[in-house]
């Protein structure tokens, strides 16, 4: 059992998210400065006023984050790059936290966007991995979606889970993402809609996949104390986990590295999945959200359709899910679809959210997954939010 | 089951031509081990030297133990299909074209679980069987397919597409006066080719394999020399357009090596006709059969080579010709590399000695014409690059792998 020290006197705040394009002409530099600044102003600090970036971008080539250091003029102290797609926002979190309790930095922005010009997403997939490259792209080169689409296929041989339980919260997550102003899909979606979809790679249709688009997402970690002296809301870190190829030996992905950490998660935090107000799980197809639920603890493997089709999914329902629509209806802006959840759960437990907010949210969950190296996500990483008492 | 492949219509010649795109071809040098194996139809994986973990992707260490060294090797190639899917839509062209394509992930007796192209006839939760194929970029992929035979089974589209079949495809022949001709056309009629182009030299000089020739249903006897341009130009005018598969066959030789000989001339010949007409051929043929490489069912597929086996090691018994050989293999590298754009392989059939007055002083086991052309057939079928037709052919070629120079002394006879 490994003992974890908990993040007391670290708090996460000012939350900032840009607005989505499906295609934009700008570029990583462009998105992230823009989130960047939007995360300062929201917390009335200047850029001098941060010594660590955490920096998570698919499309910042030729460029790093030390290029990007000296490209927005940031002189820094503790400068990080997080690859890690999906799972990003709770890593960046995990990192910076500890940067900060250490005090090898005092405020962190962590920052995660990309462009997406008109082909990126074709340019992004022919040079994602070796492993890609070697085994994955010369079958059919359906990208992501072939092997979601597997594992859909074998999570419902498995499970007997049917395409309305995958349905379901595809149809949720879009009456939440109608609230949020920044949602790219604004057509309500039935689940008619959804299962006649135009098919994509069986059993995965249409939206099953999210829209790829350009934006940007931003937080900033620092000490309460500071937090309290300029006045912000801000969250607390009850627990976290991160973990990267679990189970190589199982022969298809039905679970992910949660499974292995998902006691650790709760014990740190002394809480237990019914004490959510929300959840926000990374959804880049709803089979993945399905995963995480178990894995998480809500219910045992193979039943989160069951256990989902007795609850409400939306903002004002009993387990809000995806509370701004999530990557299927909000968007996909390349690495900040990892940031979305955490941003938007920031916002929720400090009650900053707005027109999706979660009456009296306080406690929230948020998990990352991520990099389809080959046939499963490697990446997986959770984290529990804590607000004020309102 | 597969629905039998229809003959295909005739060409419209007002439509725009296809052009060849091909699926993705980087591959790591690592994965270039699969390409190996599949260029010669063998499914082969990395195994660890020090562990026996058998892995895939391949990687450049061992998954279980980080063991460096990795051997590739054939492996039991049956699994278990237990995931797939077809896909609709893709970024990439070639699979854009494709679509609707079938892959999945079996689950490898030998251990590791492998996405591949599905076979349309394998059944989800069955066992299959891995076959590693070249695809149309010329690189090595795997496909499952049904443990058992199935009704039509070569006509499934992803098979098909992996393979250089002769079924419904239009083949030329370059030379009708070699003894195997005959049976050569008659083996690809009997696989279905829709027809089989001759070539004959000297048409005023009779031989005996025209009769046979002509009795074919399906075979059109055509002036071809190869060691004049003008002749090969003027067939690649005439038929070039419709040559899907290209066999050349051609073969000039005479016995002896260099100190054998007086002066060059039959070494001239040898290259003429071995070398120079394979390379005429290619400059006549080769850019329109590239071009064709996306032309539907009936598409330009492949270019074969016959060649001695000892195009990789010289036999001084006959130096010379096998000089000759060496070249036009040297020669076929290049082509493949050239044609690999269209989406046309290039095959060589390298045979041991054959039946004839040529190889006459030489002990049996000696290839009959049946051997050579059902070699051809298997060879076109499979889509591979390296036929080893006969067990001289097989035996040089492993030995050649153990080690060239032991090989060279070997042919020489200063090995007791
Ligand atoms: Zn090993």
């Amino acid at each position: 059992m490994s003992r974890r020290q908990s993040y007391d006197g670290v708090v996460v705040t000012a939350p900032f998210s840009t607005p989505y394009e499906r295609y934009s002409t700008q570029t990583a530099h462009y998105w992230l400065a823009r989130a960047l600044k939007g995360t300062l102003d929201a917390a009335g600090l200047r850029k001098e006023g941060i010594d660590g970036l955490s920096v998570a971008s698919f499309t910042l080539f030729p460029d790093s984050p030390v290029g990007l250091s000296q490209h927005l003029g940031v002189t820094l102290r503790w400068l990080d790059s997080i690859p890690m797609g999906g799972a990003s926002g709770v890593v960046a979190l995990r990192r910076a936290a500890r940067a900060v309790q250490a005090g090898d930095a005092e405020i962190v922005a962590c920052v995660a966007g990309d462009t997406n010009h008109i082909d990126s997403f074709r340019k992004l997939l022919s040079s994602f991995s070796r492993f890609a490259m070697d085994a994955a792209y010369p079958y059919g080169y359906g990208g992501p979606n072939s092997m979601f689409a597997l594992l859909t296929d074998r999570y419902m041989q498995e499970y007997g889970a049917t395409r309305e339980d995958f349905g379901r919260i595809a149809v949720a997550q879009r009456e939440n993402a109608l609230r949020n102003p920044n949602a790219l899909m604004k057509r309500p979606l039935s689940l008619e809609d959804y299962l006649e979809a135009r098919p994509i790679s069986d059993p995965i249709a249409l939206f099953d996949c999210v829209m790829p688009c350009a934006g940007a997402e931003a937080f900033l970690v620092m000490s309460e104390e500071e937090a309290v002296k300029r006045g912000l809301p801000f969250a607390r870190i009850a627990g976290t986990i991160e973990r990267h190829n679990a189970f190589p030996d199982d022969p298809i992905q039905l679970r992910g590295g949660w499974a292995l950490d998902v006691e650790d998660l709760w014990s740190m935090a002394g809480m237990k999945p019914a004490d959510m107000d929300l959840v926000q799980t990374y959804d880049d197809y709803p089979v993945i959200s399905v995963m995480q639920f178990e894995d998480l603890g809500f219910c045992s493997k193979g039943e989160a359709p069951a256990f989902l089709r007795d609850r409400d999914l939306t903002v004002t329902g009993d387990l809000p899910h995806n509370t701004s629509g999530g990557q299927l209806s909000a968007g996909q802006a390349g690495a900040a679809g990892g940031f979305l959840g955490m941003v938007e759960a920031l916002r929720q437990v400090t009650r900053t959210a707005g027109p999706t907010q979660v009456a009296d949210a306080k406690n929230a969950l948020v998990s990352g997954f991520g990099m389809i190296n080959y046939d499963r996500g490697l990446c997986s990483g959770a984290a529990i939010l804590t607000g004020e008492s309102a | 089951m597969t629905d039998p492949l229809a003959r295909p219509p005739k060409k419209n010649p007002q439509k725009v031509q296809t052009v060849p795109v091909l699926p993705p071809s980087f591959r790591s040098r690592a994965a270039m081990g699969l390409t190996a194996a599949a260029a010669e139809g063998r499914f082969k994986l990395q195994h660890c030297a020090e562990c026996g973990t058998v892995q895939y992707p391949p990687r450049d260490a061992c998954v279980s133990c980080l063991g460096l060294e990795l051997l590739w090797k054939d492996t039991d190639p049956v699994g278990e299909l237990i995931a797939d899917t077809i896909v609709h839509t893709s970024p990439n062209l070639y699979f854009r074209r494709q679509a609707p394509w079938r892959c999945g992930t079996v689950r490898l007796s030998a251990g590791p679980s492998i996405f591949c192209h599905v076979h349309g006839d394998c059944v989800k939760g069955s066992e299959v069987r891995l076959l590693s194929r070249l695809d149309r970029a010329g690189q090595g992929v795997l496909i499952a397919i049904p443990k058992e035979t199935t009704p039509n089974m070569a006509d499934d589209p992803e098979l098909r597409e992996l393979g250089a079949d002769p079924k419904h495809r239009r083949v030329l022949i370059t030379d009708g006066r070699q003894p195997g001709a005959p049976a050569l056309a008659k083996a690809l009629l009997d696989a279905g080719a829709m027809t089989v182009f001759v070539g004959e030299g000297e048409t005023w000089r009779p031989y005996p394999e025209r009769s046979a020739l002509e009795k074919m249903d399906g075979v059109n006897l055509m002036p071809l020399d190869l060691t004049d341009t003008s002749s090969v130009v003027e067939l690649a005018g005439e038929i070039g357009g419709k040559v899907d598969i290209l066999i050349n066959n051609a073969r000039f030789m005479r016995p002896g090596g260099v100190l054998a000989r007086g002066d060059t001339a039959f070494a001239r010949d040898e290259m003429e006709v071995n070398y120079l007409g394979l390379m005429r051929l290619a400059q006549a043929f080769g850019p329109g059969m590239k071009a064709r490489g996306a032309d539907g069912i009936n598409n330009a597929a492949a270019w074969v080579n016959i060649l001695s086996i000892n195009a990789i090691a010289n036999d001084p018994a006959y130096g010379s010709f096998n000089a000759s050989q060496a070249a036009a293999l040297s020669l076929a590298q290049s082509l493949r590399a050239e044609l690999r754009p269209g989406g046309v392989k290039v095959m060589t059939v390298f045979c041991g000695p054959t039946d004839d007055d040529w190889y006459q002083d030489v002990p049996p086991p000696k290839l009959l014409p049946g051997a050579i052309a059902r070699s051809v057939v298997q060879g076109l079928r499979d889509g591979v690059e390296d036929v080893l037709c006969g067990d001289v052919a097989k035996d040089y070629a492993e030995r050649w792998r153990q080690d060239p120079r032991v090989l060279e002394r070997e042919l020489a006879g200063d090995v007791g």
